[in-house]
C-alpha cells in the first residue's frame, strides 16, 4: 500500500491529499507520461466524492487508498459516505443535448485516461487502475 | 489555496483579444475558480467580444475547468461575440475529443489560424 488516509470533505483538504499522492507516485518512479493522466483521474474522483458524494459536508469522510501492484499497475480506491449513485444513470455528457452543460464529464474523462474504472454496487466507492511505466 | 494572481496573459492582436493561460495544469478547484473569474471579466467587465484562448502552456485540465470554458463560450455567444481556441497539445485535444467538445468550440491549430477566423 502506497497511501491510505481518510479526510474530511473539504476541497482544500482534497487538494492536499492529491499533492501527497502525486509526490508518492513521483518518488516511486511513475513516469512523466503517466502522471498527468493519473492526476486527472485522481482530481475527478476526489472532487466527485467530496462535492457529489459527501455534498461538501465536513462531518463526512472520504477514504483514499493507493497501491502499486506487481505488474506496474497503479490502483486507487476512493470511498465517500454519501448515498451512492448509479453511474449508468448519469446523463451522457457527449449526447448532443448535453454538450453545452457545464458539468458531468468527470466519469467520461476517467474512463478515457484510465485502463479500468469501476464502482461498487452502492455507488459510493470508485476504483480506477492504470498500468504505468515505472522508472528504475 | 490558489492566489488571485493573474492566471491569464492578455494581449490584443489585430483587434482580437488573445488570452494565454499561465498555468500548465488547470486541475485544482481553487485555480479553476480564479481562471474562470478572470475569463468572465474579459466579457462582463471589459466588454471584449473577439477572444482567442491560447492553451500553449496547458498540459491538462479537469472536467470542472471544461465547465468554466463552456460557461465562457455561452457568455461570449450571448454578447454577440466570437470565441476561438488554439495551441492545444495532443493530450489536451484528447480531452476535448472524448467529451465531444470539439463540436462546441472553435478550435484552431495555432494563433495565426485562430486570428484568421475573425
Amino acid at each position: 500500500m502506497l497511501f491510505s488516509q481518510a479526510f474530511s470533505s473539504d476541497l482544500h483538504e482534497s487538494a492536499s491529499i492529491q499533492q501527497q499522492i502525486m509526490d508518492i507516485w513521483l518518488k516511486n518512479g511513475v513516469s512523466d507520461g503517466d502522471l498527468p493522466d493519473l492526476q486527472l483521474a485522481l482530481e475527478e474522483g476526489l472532487a466527485n466524492a467530496v462535492k457529489h458524494g459527501n455534498q461538501l459536508d465536513p462531518a463526512k469522510q472520504v477514504k483514499v487508498e493507493c497501491q502499486l501492484l506487481d505488474d506496474c499497475m497503479i490502483r486507487v480506491t476512493i470511498e465517500d459516505e454519501g448515498a451512492g449513485f448509479n453511474p449508468e444513470e448519469v446523463p451522457d455528457p457527449t449526447d448532443f443535448e448535453n454538450l453545452d452543460k457545464p458539468s458531468g464529464r468527470g466519469i467520461v474523462l476517467m474512463r478515457a485516461f484510465m485502463d479500468e474504472v469501476l464502482y461498487n454496487d452502492e455507488g459510493n466507492q470508485l476504483t480506477f487502475c492504470k498500468r504505468c511505466s515505472i522508472n528504475a | 489555496m490558489a492566489s488571485d494572481a493573474t492566471r491569464l496573459d492578455v494581449q490584443t492582436v489585430d483587434g482580437v483579444t488573445v488570452a494565454r493561460f499561465v498555468d500548465n495544469r488547470i486541475l485544482d478547484e481553487a485555480v479553476i475558480q480564479v481562471v474562470g473569474d478572470q475569463m468572465y471579466r474579459l466579457v462582463d467587465d471589459d466588454g471584449l467580444r473577439k477572444i482567442v484562448l491560447d492553451f500553449q502552456s496547458v498540459e491538462h485540465l479537469s472536467s470542472a475547468a471544461l465547465g468554466k470554458l463552456i460557461n465562457m463560450k455561452k457568455k461570449v455567444d450571448a454578447s454577440g461575440g466570437q470565441l476561438g481556441m488554439c495551441n492545444l497539445r495532443p493530450d489536451l485535444l484528447k480531452i476535448f475529443k472524448v467529451t465531444k467538445l470539439t463540436k462546441v468550440f472553435d478550435i484552431h491549430k495555432d494563433i495565426e489560424k485562430a486570428l484568421k477566423a475573425f
